[in-house]
């Protein structure tokens, strides 16, 4: 079996969830507690990507990141690469379409949080930071862990986003989802199904996980 | 920032017109407690969410044992963290994810981390909560979540206690005994405490003074006995739960006998000498259930030329031992209300429809101007 794609995504995956993790702390933490002015836009644009199809975002994206686009220009003046067709760009692609899966879990699990409970942290001389780090992330950190388990999975196997901005360039675009494509293609019915049992067994670990989670939250 | 001497204690001015109205004064002295009463949605809680930095008024000043905490004139509003404030919520916001101990001593980072352990089990078996130091708030009872509130509160040697309706989310046996507690706690920690209470039971069994709020506006702040035997106004009267309120026109002053007369609907009535009215001036005027006292039928007193007023009796209501009458009295159309004992009303024969005769105590009965409003 060909494992350059399976790593080549569990890459991308880790890229993605990683920096997911702080935007979606930001955001989510945000829109839980925050009233302000478009916050109905903000949450529109971050449900977005769950009803819009892959290939309208992934053209969008691949307009922007051409290298006539601000970004897409900003990156090669700053790389000399191009970042389409690059994993940078995918990595770039991915965040973007998994916004709903790294926020609002989060989002879910910094409302649950009583006003009142951090309230009473400042009044006990906690500072902000040290309100985040030892009352709401300890609390938080079920709906944390689930935003990224979510986020990790669905970049996985993400097929359409990752085709139209990536492409399908062998250990460098080609993720899992593209192979077990480009594989059916072949006819080679025993690799594709190969590369499809692991996606299957990663994505059923992580829903499991994040039913565990669900279950693992502090009462408040 | 510090304030002259004399301002030690609590002092509190706040004024604002949005998102709540604000026009609150009061002050708190160290070892004083005073109680913060009003209707529900009267601003109470926002007070308390402005002292402890938790909102901050439009306009205002909050300063506390010599220092300044919020000065909108000033430019000084200082952060909740900074305040020294110990804050018991109404609900308790106990942090679910720590035991008790670790409750308490999350308040104590003004403390050497080695100390903190052994001072918040001290402060745990103050408030009687010895052996629960493991348990997480979800595993406690009420009664035990607001002492372990009542603890972090205290962790942090505050310099002002302020409470959220502390006793409100118990049952009525735990909150006899935690009011208890807190009688006893007063008499060891010498810092002002602001209780906030809709329960003017709680704030006569509890306060020391009494401020008395209605939409966001202080309408009088004093000792407890004073404000509730002379309040301010009609209004203050009937948040304070007196229901003998009428409306009166002085008639004249007798100086040498102390007295003033109010005309009452046709009925002289006399009181205790109020040069601060002219003849003429209408006034509002106040006599508690306490000085409203019935007469017998079969044994007619000499307390009964105080006041005497008779009436057809409206309605009695037997709460436990006492009944409760109400009494219409010719020409005004707010009955007069008393309480007698279940036996004292059977004997007297005092039943709707009856007549029934009551004398008014000179010394209870508390002139007041009349109010534009309310």
């Amino acid at each position: 079996m060909n494992v350059a794609p399976i790593l080549l995504s569990l890459q991308l995956a880790a890229w993605t969830a990683l920096l997911m993790l702080p935007l979606g702390l930001f955001v989510g933490r945000a829109l839980a507690w925050r009233g302000f002015r478009g916050k109905a836009l903000v949450e529109a644009a971050v449900a977005l990507p769950l009803v819009l199809p892959p290939t309208v975002l992934g053209y969008y994206l691949l307009v922007a990141f051409s290298p006539h686009s601000a970004l897409g220009g900003a990156f090669e003046w700053l790389t000399g690469e191009v970042l389409a067709f690059s994993f940078p760009g995918l990595v770039t692609a991915s965040m973007i379409f998994n916004l709903p899966f790294a926020v609002l879990p989060m989002q879910q699990a910094f409302a649950a949080i009583p006003h009142e409970v951090r309230e009473a942290a400042w009044v006990s001389g906690l500072s902000g930071p040290a309100t985040l780090a030892r009352i709401e992330l300890p609390i938080a950190w079920p709906g944390v862990l689930a935003a990224f388990v979510l986020t990790f999975t669905h970049t996985l196997g993400e097929f359409g986003v990752v085709l139209m901005v990536g492409g399908n360039i062998p250990s460098r675009t080609r993720t899992l989802s593209i192979a077990i494509y480009d594989r059916v293609q072949a006819f080679d019915m025993e690799a594709a199904g190969l590369l499809s049992a692991v996606l299957l067994a990663a994505s059923l670990v992580a829903t499991a996980l994040v039913r565990a989670l669900a279950g693992r939250a502090v009462r408040v | 920032m510090t304030v002259p001497p004399d301002v030690r204690g609590l002092r509190v001015r706040l004024r604002q017109d949005h998102p709540v109205a604000l026009d609150v004064a009061f002050e708190c002295g160290a070892g004083e407690l005073l109680a913060l009463v009003g209707p529900s949605g009267s601003g109470k809680t926002t007070v308390l969410r402005c002292i402890a930095g938790l909102a901050t008024p439009r306009q205002g000043e909050v300063a506390c044992d010599g220092e300044i905490w919020l000065d909108r004139r000033g430019d000084v509003a200082v952060s909740p963290q900074r305040r020294r404030v110990g804050l018991v919520f109404q609900h308790y916001a106990l942090f679910p994810h720590l035991d008790a101990l670790a409750n308490v001593t999350s308040a104590m980072s003004h403390l050497p981390r080695e100390e903190r352990a052994a001072r918040a089990r001290a402060l745990l078996a103050r408030v009687n909560m010895e052996g629960l130091e493991a348990r997480r708030p979800s595993a406690l009872s009420g009664g035990q979540r607001q002492r372990i509130a009542l603890a972090r509160a205290l962790a942090r040697d505050p310099r002002v206690l302020l409470l959220d309706e502390p006793f409100s989310a118990v049952d009525q046996l735990t909150r006899r005994r935690l009011r208890l507690e807190l009688v006893q706690l007063r008499r060891e920690i010498r810092i002002p405490m602001v209780l906030v209470t809709h329960d003017l039971e709680e704030a006569q069994l509890l306060g020391d003074r009494l401020s008395v709020l209605h939409h966001g506006r202080t309408l009088q702040t004093g000792r407890l006995e004073n404000v509730m035997r002379r309040p301010a106004g009609a209004l203050v009267a009937r948040l304070l739960d007196q229901r003998n309120v009428f409306a009166g026109v002085v008639s004249h002053h007798d100086e040498e006998a102390g007295t003033t007369w109010i005309d009452w609907a046709g009925t002289r009535i006399e009181c205790a000498l109020a040069t601060r009215f002219a003849p003429g001036d209408r006034v509002d005027w106040v006599v508690p259930e306490s000085h409203v006292v019935m007469h017998r039928r079969e044994r007619p007193s000499r307390g009964e030329r105080e006041n005497p007023v008779r009436g057809i009796v409206r309605d009695v209501v037997i709460l436990g031992g006492d009944a409760r009458v109400t009494l219409d009295v010719h020409g005004v159309d707010t009955p007069l209300t008393f309480e007698v004992s279940v036996h004292v009303a059977k004997r007297n024969r005092i039943a709707a429809g009856a007549e029934a005769s009551v004398s008014l105590l000179a010394d209870g009965i508390h002139l007041m101007a009349t109010e534009a409003t309310g």
